[in-house]
């Protein structure tokens, strides 16, 4: 019966794990026949005696959600975009250029899925259920400002009606809650704001974990140079016949390339001069870093400045500088730090790690010299903010005492002002918010601007004016433009950065760059296809893909502190948001817990707060934290020991039959009579079980020409001195993959083998 | 997932299913690419199983495949008479294994396949020269890809016989970052 039960549950494995098996379609389709038929007998047979009926269920059930599990499975792979898109650009560019659009692709979803939480959570409510435009202070453009609201070059400049709009922090009402449904809007404003980060870590370790399983261990990287060369070089995602092309010649250029690197020696001669052209080439680097670091600072103290004079005496220039400068910069530097890097003479691989880290140094250098400056306008705003609130109190109090005395009562009605017109403070929110669209907006007009410049009129121009010119211009310079993947993916990563910084002081960002990100696919698959060339030069950029995904990780931190450091510190506006009025913005918090929630759970969170549970809580988490590392060093160390261990046992084999070969001349001249000369194929680490071999005697033959069975065979009757291992030759399946039902390691991989992904369906 | 489609019986579809990496949907579309080869010879209705090749021209004809310098011998692999004429199964099978979720060991075994040009399941010298080749067009001098081929062996053959087995080959393959991007066809 127990028995029965696991063959059943054999079968069942089998069926799952069929379609990783090195078999013929039709063998599958048979095996499969077989399987589903012994499942059916036998599930029927083992759900007689007591609880049938259940077990029955219990079957349908499991029948039902595998069905179900697979239209889902159909219909997920249904939904996904620009599919055929990228497949095109693939084609013809390989496949490290569409990793450009994979990436871009994703953080659309991304992107789609933030815009949801925020326009869901804390937009609409604020539309369907809170006050409308125009009733309170804060939802109103102020009079003096009212005539110009709806210009279009304010609204441009995201003043006027788009600074008083659902788009940024400033229009929210602070009620605790609105609406029939009595909706938190301030917590739900918070909590959104926190949730959007840990949303997007959560999804960005997730794709760090998937990828690393891919990578295989990052050692022996010069071991295999040339085997890697030859059997994995050749792209077979191309389709197109130039693209072929430019492959054949990389590939022969890389191959003669390494043959150099092979004969001759390494000489570093002159190791001295290139120390300290390296060194120079550093120091040229810095000091560009530092410039540009000035350059923004400066820039932003003096929009500070223009802040203060009537915003019509201002040039678009003078009132944009600040975004146009950061963009100009990070167009500029680049290419600066390339030709500076040519200075080191590093190997290409080498000097593009070096180009990808100068270049995030440079947007991180800006984008916190940026943040730095605004913070000082925030609290230059906060200054005036407090001068204000006096102001407004000593009105009050003006009218109140003036009222009583001439009217002589102490029942003072409030005072009616019109919405338009009450005094409000800078609210400073609002105005980072409106500088974070500000640079996002800039960063799209370049980014747009220099495809359309850089990449099409360069395109244009070479084709049209090569007619008339004195030097093959499609061949020399300028010739058509290259795809350039790490400029533009860390364009994205860094456009991210700010979109995560901006979106907690302005809703709208999100829905910004959602469009912003739509658009862009389709521009740039236009352009890639119709301006860029393939490379010429193909390098490794797959390991990249973790490269880039820790990037974005490390921005998505770097993002996380400004936000997190307003939230604890900074108090809020008093007349704008959905937190003024209180004294820092958590505060939300805890007063929901202390009047919306029953009393116990308060008291839950005094005792979770207090110290005396926080420090032991911290400590535990150190100690798990030691303990997984040394258990992750263990195992790299039990991995080391097995590696050493197969090396050994190679070694063994490879002396024992150099030393067959030397002294058995019966066996070589037996040998030689076979068919092939082929000598005993190697033997396996692990013992597959007999039925292996029936296995594989029984199954179709692969290749009808080979008599590899028979020979097999063969070898096992005769030269069983040295082959202690009776198996056949390869044409089975490999033993340690998905093997025979009977073995237990199933889908697992044999060791130090690098992970493979056998067992379960790998769209999960 | 409810269309009505008459090429398949609804068993076929959901053992194709199984028995490949595809959905419902990637399995009726590559049927279609199948039949658009020659429309002539495929009929539309398999419920029958009926026995229909394809000669090697066609499938080599195709764009994803028609660049490849070694689409003979992936047609060959994958063919069940060895010599690149494909059935619908063999067709399923070859873009199922070339697909992206196949895994690294599948892929590695196919691999080999497709690099042993004499079909004794070794790599040789002979088929490592053939393999060269292909892959630079005959650019390469003589005694460069007679320096690649022996470093090739250097490197990657463990038990010292003078070729590659299965397992030499798993064991350098499923190290190589690549691997699994390159050997991958999007259909």
């Amino acid at each position: 019966m127990e028995l029965l039960k696991e063959e059943v549950e054999e079968k069942k494995k089998l069926i799952t794990t069929l379609r990783n098996k090195p078999w013929r379609m039709k063998r599958r389709l048979q095996q499969l026949k077989e399987a589903q038929a012994f499942v059916e007998k036998f599930e029927g047979a083992l759900g007689k005696g007591k609880g049938r009926k259940l077990y029955a269920y219990k079957v349908m059930m499991a029948k039902k959600l595998i069905k179900f599990k697979r239209d889902f499975e159909n219909f997920k792979t249904a939904c996904i975009p620009w599919e055929r898109k990228i497949k095109e650009v693939e084609s013809h560019f390989g496949s490290s250029v569409a990793s450009y659009f994979i990436f871009l692709r994703w953080m659309y979803g991304l992107n789609l899925v933030l815009f949801g939480l925020m326009f869901g959570l804390v937009v609409m409510p604020e539309v369907l259920m809170g006050l409308p435009y125009g009733s309170i202070p804060r939802k109103t453009i102020p009079r003096p400002l009212q005539e110009t609201a709806m210009d279009l070059s304010v609204l441009l400049d995201f003043g006027g009606f788009m600074k008083y709009s659902v788009l940024f922090y400033g229009y929210y009402n602070d009620e605790r809650t609105i609406g029939v449904l009595q909706f938190r809007l301030p917590l739900s404003y918070l909590l959104v704001g926190v949730g959007i980060f840990g949303y997007s870590l959560m999804v960005v370790i997730r794709m760090m974990a998937r990828n690393a399983n891919e990578g295989g261990d990052g050692t022996d990287e010069g071991d295999f140079n040339f085997s890697w060369k030859m059997f994995t070089s050749w792209d077979y995602l191309i389709g197109n016949p130039e693209t072929a092309d430019n492959k054949f010649a990389s590939i022969t250029t890389s191959f003669k390339e390494s043959i150099v690197d092979e004969q001759e020696n390494q000489k570093d001669e002159n190791i001295h001069l290139r120390r300290f052209l390296r060194v120079l080439a550093n120091f040229f680097i810095l000091c560009t870093l530092g410039g540009s670091g000035y350059l923004i600072y400066f820039v932003v103290k003096r929009s500070q400045e223009f802040a203060e004079i009537n915003q019509d005496n201002l040039s678009w220039f003078e009132k944009n500088e600040v975004e146009f400068v950061m963009s100009l910069l990070g167009l500029v530097c680049p290419p600066l730090f390339e030709t500076i890097a040519e200075l080191e003479e590093y190997h290409p691989r080498i000097a593009l790690k070096w180009q990808l880290g100068r270049i995030f140094a440079l947007f991180l250098g800006n984008l916190y010299t940026f943040l730095f400056a605004l913070f000082d306008e925030v609290n230059a705003k906060l200054e005036n903010e407090k001068s204000i609130k006096n102001a407004t109190i000593t009105a009050y109090n003006e009218y109140y005492s003036n009222y009583s005395s001439f009217y002589n009562t102490t029942d003072v009605p409030p005072l009616d002002i019109q919405p338009a017109d009450a005094i409000r403070g800078p609210c400073w929110e609002t105005a980072v918010g409106i500088e974070f669209v500000k640079l996002t907006v800039s960063d799209i007009q370049v980014t747009y601007l220099t495809i359309l410049i850089g990449d099409f009129l360069r395109a244009f121009l070479v084709r049209f004016l090569n007619y008339c010119w004195c030097w093959d211009l499609e061949a020399g310079f300028p010739s058509y433009g290259e795809f350039d993947i790490s400029g533009n993916v860390l364009g994205l990563i860094f456009n991210q950065g700010m979109i995560w910084m901006g979106a907690f002081y302005a809703p709208g960002l999100v829905g910004l760059n959602v469009l912003r990100l739509l658009s862009s696919m389709y521009y740039q698959c236009w352009a890639v296809m119709s301006c860029n060339v393939p490379h010429e030069r193909v390098f490794k950029a797959s390991r990249s893909n973790n490269f880039y995904m820790a990037l974005l990780l490390l921005v998505l931190f770097l993002s996380l502190l400004p936000v997190v450091y307003t939230i604890m510190t900074l108090s809020p506006s008093f007349d704008c948001g959905p937190f003024s009025g209180r004294e820092k913005m958590y505060e939300i918090v805890m007063e929901t817990i202390e009047k919306d929630l029953p009393a116990f759970i308060g008291n839950i969170f005094t005792y979770a707060t207090n110290p005396g549970l926080i420090l032991p809580a911290v400590l535990l988490m150190v100690l798990a934290l030691y303990y997984l590392n040394a258990l992750s060093k263990g195992y790299q160390q039990a991995n080391l020991d097995l590696k050493k261990k197969m090396q050994i046992t190679r070694d063994e084999e490879k002396n024992r039959r150099n030393n067959k070969d030397s002294t058995n001349q019966v066996m070589k001249d037996l040998d030689d009579l076979l068919p092939n000369r082929s000598l005993i194929p190697p033997p396996e680490e692990e013992e597959p079980p007999p039925p292996v071999v029936q296995k594989g005697s029984k199954s179709p033959k692969l290749k009808p020409g080979s008599a590899a069975n028979g020979r097999g065979v063969k070898l096992q009757k005769e030269v069983s001195l040295a082959a202690a291992n009776p198996r056949g030759v390869v044409n089975r399946p490999p033993g340690p993959r998905g093997g025979p039902p009977g073995n237990v390691r199933g889908p697992q991989p044999g060791p130090g083998r690098g992970r493979g992904r056998g067992g379960p369906p790998p769209m999960q | 997932m409810g269309n009505k489609q008459t090429i398949f019986s609804a068993q076929q579809l959901d053992a194709y299913q199984d028995c490949t990496y595809f959905t419902r949907k990637e399995i009726l579309r590559l049927f279609s690419r199948y039949r658009d080869l020659a429309p002539q010879l495929v009929p539309l209705d398999y419920t029958h199983q009926p026995d229909v090749k394809l000669p090697y021209e066609l499938i080599g004809s195709m764009p994803e495949l028609k660049d490849n310098p070694f689409r003979q011998r992936i047609a060959e692999v994958f063919s069940e008479d060895g010599e690149g004429n494909m059935t619908l199964d063999d067709f399923l099978d070859m873009f199922s294994v070339l697909s992206e979720m196949a895994p690294r060991d599948l892929k590695a075994y196919y691999a080999f396949k497709i690099y042993d040009f004499n079909n004794d399941d070794f790599i040789c010298k002979l088929d490592l020269v053939k393999t060269l080749n292909k892959l630079t067009r005959n650019e390469l001098t003589e005694d460069e890809v007679r320096m690649v081929c022996e470093k090739v062996m250097e490197e990657a053959d463990m038990d010292n016989d003078g070729r590659l087995s299965l397992e030499d080959f798993q064991h350098v393959i499923v190290r190589a970052p690549e691997f699994l991007s390159t050997f991958h066809i999007r259909i």
